[in-house]
């Protein structure tokens, strides 16, 4: 499992790892019912704090990516097809918005958008 | 369990007063205490192993009162002070034969680990050390006897940033097990900030705030903006503001600022000297 902590980049440090292993159970880098590291042993190799970590891994459990068995360890949750479903349009979502957001720089009227699009799909 | 729980701890002198000191170190964890020279740091800490008698409030180690069987509490303590006491004529190995008649929990073994680890030789007499050769000593005698806490009083100033660094990666390893505390204190923010789960601000012998270290990182940012950008944001937000003719340095809380601002990382370091100065 590779995980990149980046002190410079603004972003949370709990979020970084967060997503990160996110992203990698939901590519299935990390396998269902894999060990992870103990959050003590990640703090410690990351360099970065114990409490950091921690809240990493509630969030991920509160969102059911993973799950913990008192005194073992904690553990990837067997994917579940709606939640991962709901990442994905959330992704989509903010693409989209992304879109918005260029589209509004360049000039482009919604019909504009919409053209480009179809075009798209069209090819498909 | 906490390693440590002061409540309420005051102390006199002619002119210093260290003020209503409440601290708590929950066990596993590293705080950092940060002060410029005469905060009250040392004098803490002295008031932790009762070298200084409180004159009032409370401290427990380890979950014992500290001036009940403090030489017991001590046995699990690890202390190092700026200064490492040791007679300039022994070398290493003699103070460890010394260490063992000392500590009832002396491991050996877990000595001459540490030494080979840090290079320090074992047959030099301590008084050719250089200053970074003594602090490591020092740090591995205070890991050496089954401490569950240490405390460490200005342990990395003096030392070169790569002996820093590696006293540094040595107390993160010690607190790989969650039995295993660090109270130090330091004026070289940056160690602290590499280091540490909770920070504490000291400044004339009152706390300006105790908080995970993280967290305040996460509160407050700084921005870099024409001086109507800054007019434009909410007040509350600005916390401290450093202008010159070509634009505005601010510290912000980073919740009240809207997206399309970029806001830059704060250091431990820019965060406490702005807490020092509100507070003055």
């Amino acid at each position: 499992m590779n995980i990149l902590i980046d002190n410079k980049s603004g972003a949370p440090i709990y979020d970084q790892i967060y997503s990160q292993i996110k992203s990698q159970i939901i590519s299935g880098d990390l396998k269902e019912n894999e060990m992870l590291p103990s959050i003590r042993g990640l703090a410690k190799d990351l360099r970065i704090s114990f409490i950091t970590t921690k809240r990493a891994y509630d969030e991920l459990e509160k969102e059911g990516f993973i799950y913990t068995i008192q005194a073992k360890g904690c553990f990837v949750a067997p994917k579940n097809v709606e939640l991962l479903r709901e990442e994905n349009l959330k992704k989509i979502e903010e693409h989209i918005e992304q879109i918005i957001k260029l589209s509004a720089s360049c000039n482009l009227s919604k019909k504009d958008i919409i053209e480009m699009i179809k075009f798209n799909l069209e090819d498909l | 369990m906490n390693a440590l729980e002061i409540k309420n701890l005051s102390k006199s002198f002619s002119g210093f007063k260290l003020d209503n000191l409440n601290l708590t170190l929950p066990s596993g964890c590293i705080m950092g205490l940060i002060g410029e020279n005469g905060a009250g740091k040392s004098t803490a800490i002295k008031l932790i192993l009762d070298m200084l008698h409180k004159d009032s409030g409370t401290i427990k180690i380890l979950g014992r009162e500290n001036q009940e069987n403090i030489y017991l509490t001590k046995e699990e303590i690890g202390v190092v002070m700026d200064e490492v006491g040791i007679p300039e004529c022994l070398n290493a190995k003699q103070v460890g034969k010394i260490m063992s008649y000392t500590f009832r929990n002396w491991n050996d073994e877990e000595y001459a680990n540490y030494l080979k680890k840090l290079s320090i030789p074992a047959d030099k007499p301590f008084k050719d050390f250089s200053r970074g050769m003594k602090m490591k000593l020092g740090i591995a005698i205070a890991m050496s006897h089954e401490s569950k806490l240490l405390l460490l009083d200005e342990a990395t100033s003096g030392l070169d940033p790569v002996v820093r660094d590696e006293v540094v990666e040595m107390l993160s390893e010690f607190t790989r097990d969650e039995n295993h505390s660090i109270l130090i204190s330091s004026h070289i923010v940056s160690d602290l900030e590499k280091l540490c789960d909770y920070v504490a601000f000291l400044h004339k012998g009152k706390l300006l705030l105790c908080e995970e270290k993280d967290r305040l990182l996460g509160e407050y940012g700084i921005i870099h903006c024409t001086a109507e950008q800054l007019s434009e944001l909410d007040p509350k937000a600005i916390k401290h503001k450093k202008e010159t003719p070509y634009g505005v340095e601010a510290i912000v809380l980073r919740d009240n600022i809207p997206s399309n601002i970029k806001i830059s990382p704060i250091s431990i370091e820019e965060l406490f000297i702005f807490m020092v100065r509100e507070a003055e």
